[in-house]
């Protein structure tokens, strides 16, 4: 599980690219492709390794009028999921 | 049928190949260099290729470095945002080349392995010293900060050395190894007695997964293809005929599987004649498996038939004679007797070697004597997708 002060980032050889074609993100990675929504990408666009995961929430409360425990519910749950897929990795 | 927008798009830039691996999955007549696309062709399906909404290309072949415009295509594949690839034998790159690699935006390295042991490795590979190389290159990969896949395609003459294959990877320092059973398809169908594991060895391989990943987990991600003869089911072709992924030929035809065409009376298009868009959306040999419409008794009124779209069109065609057939692995194909001959014949261990007259079963192998990369016409298997 991922704690306030986890600095997490992409794993290596994984991108997160606007989808021209069909509209929203992709995480692209060797073999495998995930469509993310642009809340994900919102969150995973600050995944970069010298962030924590408290300084992603506060970007992200001071960026969207959103409740900072939802979002901080959200961006774990995200990137737990991604954690157990190998598309993040948190250091 | 309109058909949603392809994700992969596998460009095989050559036939040339240092290596002559028995499972290579390429059809037995190569294209020659003489015929293979030129550098601006390439460009250019890799542009139309990003604007119908491809996102990974897999640079493979043959050996990709065997073409000499490698870096060049790379750096334009990487400035159209296609996460790319590079499906090698790691013959014929070195160190300098490959960080050229790395800058003009390589996204990925995949490495094909033979076996653990260096004799063996060669033995299979057909090309003595081989394996020491893969290793070497293996640290340059690692050194260019690429990430780094190793596959390695199982097989009765690998098949007990797994677990050792998947250590000595995990020190080779590839985040993810990919264990393909043996497909027997173009060159590998002329050596499927001396590659087939017997039952017992493919439900061992199978039993010592779990343990396997586990002990490895922190180290590794494996990927493992079964193999399909031993299964109740066939495997998905493609996820779908047509539906998300395309292959573009070193002479520039565009196939939906990569051994389509050993499939008798599909035409296909080629990206010298047309667009890369009209192919997707109206090339006959897409049109012809898409979907499920094509499909006769026992896949039409099937409840998976969603699911594994039926099994392979070309093992369909290569053990029933019709493409159309349900592929034969599955259990309920009337057919099925056929692939239950085959699992249950006589093997042996000695290969027929690509770019070699067929030599007699009983003869034992050496490994060829050739160092001209360029004008072999030997081949190493396509990716195991
Ligand atoms: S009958 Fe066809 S659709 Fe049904 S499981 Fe067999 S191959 Fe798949
Ligand atoms: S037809 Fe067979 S060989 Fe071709 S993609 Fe489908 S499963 Fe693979």
């Amino acid at each position: 599980m991922i704690t306030a002060d986890s600095r997490p980032k992409l794993a290596r050889g994984v991108r997160l690219q606007i989808d021209r074609v069909r509209g929203g993100f992709n995480l692209l990675a060797p073999e495998h492709v995930l469509r993310v929504n642009a809340s994900s990408a919102a969150i995973l666009e600050l995944c970069d390794g010298q962030r924590s995961l408290a300084d992603i929430v506060d970007v992200l409360a001071s960026r969207y009028a959103v409740d900072r425990g939802r979002i901080e519910r959200e961006a774990s749950a995200l990137i737990d999921d991604l954690v157990t897929r190998r598309l993040v990795e948190r250091p | 049928m309109t058909a949603p927008a392809p994700f992969a798009l596998l460009a095989e830039l050559t036939h040339r190949c240092p290596l002559a691996c028995p499972y290579c999955s390429n059809p037995l007549e190569l294209d020659r260099k003489a015929d293979e696309l030129a550098t601006a062709d390439w460009i250019r399906v890799f542009e139309q290729a990003a604007a119908l909404g491809i996102l990974q290309l897999h640079l493979s072949g043959g050996e990709p470095a065997a073409r000499h415009d490698l870096v060049e295509l790379v750096a334009a594949a990487a400035q159209l945002g296609l996460y790319t690839n590079l499906i090698t034998s790691g013959i014929g790159l070195d160190k300098a080349r490959l960080s050229e690699l790395a800058q003009a935006g390589l996204d990925h390295v995949q490495l094909s392995v033979q076996d653990v042991g260096a004799a063996n490795a060669d033995r299979i590979a057909g090309l003595r010293g081989s394996h020491q190389r893969k290793r070497d290159f293996a640290a340059w990969v690692i050194d260019a900060g690429l990430p780094l896949t190793v596959n390695a395609v199982l097989h009765r003459g690998n098949i007990a050395s797994m677990s050792a294959l998947v250590d000595e990877v995990i020190a080779m320092g590839a985040g993810r190894v990919e264990l393909a059973h043996a497909q027997y398809y173009g060159w590998a169908a002329r050596n499927r007695e001396a590659l087939m594991p017997d039952l017992a060895d493919a439900l061992a391989a199978r039993e010592q997964l779990p343990a396997l990943r586990e002990r490895t987990a922190r180290d590794i991600t494996i990927d493992y293809v079964p193999p399909d003869h031993f299964a109740r089911y066939p495997k998905p072709c493609m996820n779908g005929w047509g539906r998300q992924s395309l292959n573009v030929t070193p002479r520039g035809l565009v196939l939906p599987c990569h051994a389509a065409q050993s499939i008798p009376g599909l035409s296909f298009w080629s990206v010298r004649e047309h667009a890369l868009d009209e192919i997707w959306h109206g090339s006959p040999a897409f049109a012809a498996f898409r979907g499920t419409d094509w499909m006769v008794e026992p896949c039409r009124s099937c409840d998976r038939r969603e699911i594994d779209f039926g099994g392979c069109r070309c093992q369909a065609m290569a053990l029933t004679g019709d493409a159309r057939n349900t592929d034969p692995v599955c259990v309920l194909s009337p057919f099925h007797d056929r692939v239950e001959q085959l699992t249950t014949a006589p093997r042996h261990d000695s290969y027929v070697m690509r770019g070699r007259p067929p030599r007699t079963p009983d003869r034992t192998l050496s490994p060829p004597e050739r160092d001209d990369a360029d004008d072999v016409e030997a081949q190493r298997p396509a990716p195991a997708r």
